[in-house]
């Protein structure tokens, strides 16, 4: 007989994943609740807050483009500062959803089902978010497509295979598309529930049309495990891939402090450490929010505190390697840039990136801490934080003293720069403010397959099973 | 005439014992309509397993094909450039500065590709308008089809589905792609 009929808890010493005693129907009307019902107060107050942040950043962009990049506090030393950090930072974030959603069903990690929705959606925006800086600091956003590789009237001029820029332009824009068709392919049968819950004819007309046509046949259900299986193991390359290639960026260049053959790996265990403290962060609010508190667990939680200890110690052993490479090495332009970095004039960003980055994640070996909803909360801002400085102390910091001293200067932000970077934040929120409005955020049918594996009321039949 | 029956059961462990059920007295089960994948069915119901996979794996040969061209016929042969001291001459040479572009491509047909294959092969498309015996298929109803061959048989199929665990029966006609 099947796994489905036979199904049990899926080990007896394991606390369940999902809490309260839940039938199929009981999981669809909590999960559709949020798109469904109208939105209260505290949504709206968000909503508000992040569109008019949103808007100060399209102004900002505006400017930008009306003004030229001059607008920005970047001079000929340091051509690479807030915009790089910028997108550097949201890229990374990006980062943890395709973990979630694709290295941890490769692991058949079932905890990963009540956040992978909402862990992918996030992965998008930033991606978003991270793209708009490149795109604008070339400067002529409008003439973006010269990076792609088009014939052109100038002759048969192409672009540069061998420029790791350009292979930034392949990997984000696969990465996204990827990532996107993933979480929609996803969606289509929670759509589908929604369609056929639909009272209005407005509602079931839009549904229709989002889910598809989705019928949930036998045949439909094992293309789509089929489809989400390879797509977890294109992706799980893929997300590696993209954070490995904008670490050459730097890598692939000859300025001390970038030069670094250990980018590739300590840029992945980075970005993965950034992006699970902001699904944290994001997930905190949200289970409280949509009231998800019996989907999205302390187990939850305290898991992915347990993956930021292992990035965030992975992140610390990389900071002291490259520490003692410079030395190691014996190149006394390498030794000067770390020097620099941690006792040179912007030695208040080193000091925040090292206490933000490896001393508060230290604090999840504590119980009492990585189950703790508002420490996690505070943590997870603090790493945001880090990783934020990590990005500038990388980009900006090696930059402002290389080579020559007569060059060496120090880099500002104008209001420019930051109205658009703060503009992003205001994106990010906005759109996924949206989403958890439009959308159902945890993955509905991906859930009921194993409420009776991890579920609170099969755990007792679990044992009897036995 | 052949018709369709829908048996409509109100778990997944109802359904595949019903399936079980009726197939030992006879009756045939076509296909299933589910709120969730219901592992093990599709042996039950002889559904042969996806060849997907392999459509994925030929696009993705065609995206490495494609880039290792594009590459070649736009680096080397089209219009070499000398960057920086590091000529375009030889393809082998350059290969290995190609490498991140042609697995991106690789990644892109083949994830794309495959999406596009699933989309047709199981008929989805924005406009569709999906056959939903019972409205609460997409909640936590699970709907079996059962072809009846003969007319005369539709009571007493229709009753044995009901011995098998079913909660309701429904005689509707629905037009499945």
């Amino acid at each position: 007989m099947s796994e489905a009929v036979n199904a049990k808890f899926e080990a007896v010493v394991r606390d369940p994943l999902i809490l309260g005693h839940k039938s199929y129907h009981q999981m669809t009307e909590d999960i559709c609740r949020p798109v469904e019902g109208k939105a209260n107060k505290y949504w709206w107050t968000a909503f508000i807050i992040s569109a008019t942040t949103m808007t100060w950043g399209i102004l900002c962009l505006a400017y930008t483009i009306g003004n030229g990049i001059g607008s920005w506090g970047l001079n000929k030393t340091i051509g690479w500062a807030w915009d790089i950090t910028n997108f550097v930072w949201w890229i990374g974030i990006g980062h943890a959803g395709t973990l979630i959603s694709a290295i941890l069903l490769l692991f058949r990690q079932r905890w990963r089902m009540s956040i992978n929705r909402s862990a992918e959606a996030m992965t998008i925006f930033a991606v978003i978010c991270a793209g708009l800086f490149p795109l604008f600091h070339t400067g002529r956003p409008w003439l973006d497509y010269w990076m792609l590789p088009l014939p052109n009237q100038f002759g048969s001029l192409w672009v540069n295979f061998n420029s790791p820029l350009l292979w930034d332009v392949f990997a984000i824009s696969t990465y996204f598309s990827v990532s996107l068709v993933f979480w929609y392919l996803g969606l289509i049968p929670d759509l589908a529930t929604i369609r056929d819950r639909a009272i209005t004819p407005a509602r079931k007309f839009i549904y229709g049309l989002l889910a598809f046509g989705w019928k949930g046949t036998a045949r439909d259900w094992l293309r789509f495990e089929e489809v989400a299986l390879v797509l977890a193991g294109l992706s799980t390359p893929l997300v590696l891939s993209v954070h490995t290639i904008v670490s050459f960026d730097f890598a692939t260049s000859i300025v001390p402090g970038w030069h670094t053959t250990i980018f590739p790996p300590y840029f992945v265990a980075g970005a993965i450490f950034s992006g699970f403290a902001m699904v944290l962060t994001l997930m905190l609010v949200a289970r409280k929010v949509l009231s998800l508190e019996e989907y999205i667990t302390i187990q939850h939680i305290e898991l992915m505190n347990k993956i930021i200890i292992l990035t965030g110690s992975i992140v610390g052993v990389a900071y002291i390697t490259e520490f003692f490479m410079a030395w190691y090495s014996g190149v006394q332009y390498e030794a000067y840039a770390f020097q620099n970095r941690a006792f040179g004039p912007y030695w208040w960003a080193y000091w925040s990136m090292m206490t933000c980055n490896v001393v508060t994640p230290q604090l999840f070996w504590f119980k009492r801490i990585r189950t703790s909803a508002m420490a996690t909360f505070v943590i997870s801002i603090f790493v945001n934080i880090g990783m934020w400085f990590e990005r500038f102390v990388i980009i900006a910091v090696s930059l402002s003293r290389d080579y020559l001293p007569s060059s060496w200067t120090m880099y500002s932000p104008t209001f420019i720069e930051v109205g658009i970077f703060v503009g992003t934040i205001g994106l990010f929120f906005t759109c996924f403010l949206v989403f958890a409005r439009v959308f159902p955020v945890i993955a509905l049918a991906e859930l009921k397959t194993v409420i009776k594996k991890t579920g609170n009321q099969y755990k007792h039949k679990g044992v009897l099973h036995k | 005439m052949s018709r369709i029956i829908y048996g409509i059961y109100d778990d997944e462990s109802d359904l595949m014992s019903g399936i079980e059920n009726l197939q030992a007295k006879g009756v045939k089960c076509v296909d299933a309509q589910s709120p969730f994948p219901v592992h093990g069915i599709e042996k039950l119901l002889n559904v042969p397993r996806t060849r997907i996979s392999i459509a994925s794996f030929m696009f993705g040969a065609t995206g490495t094909t494609l880039a290792l061209w594009m590459t070649w016929y736009m680096m080397v042969h089209d219009w070499h450039i000398n960057i920086g001291g590091k000529p375009n001459f030889m393809f082998y040479m350059n290969l290995p500065a190609f490498i991140p572009v042609t697995f991106e491509s690789t990644v892109f047909c083949a994830a794309h590709g495959m999406a596009l294959t699933f989309l047709l092969r199981s008929k989805l498309l924005p406009g569709v308008t999906a056959p939903i015996p019972h409205p609460r298929l997409t909640d936590d109803k699970f709907v079996l089809h059962v072809e009846v061959k003969n007319e005369s048989k539709l009571d007493e199929t229709a009753g044995l589905i009901k011995a098998s665990g079913a909660s309701e029966v429904l005689m509707k006609s629905l037009q499945f792609a």
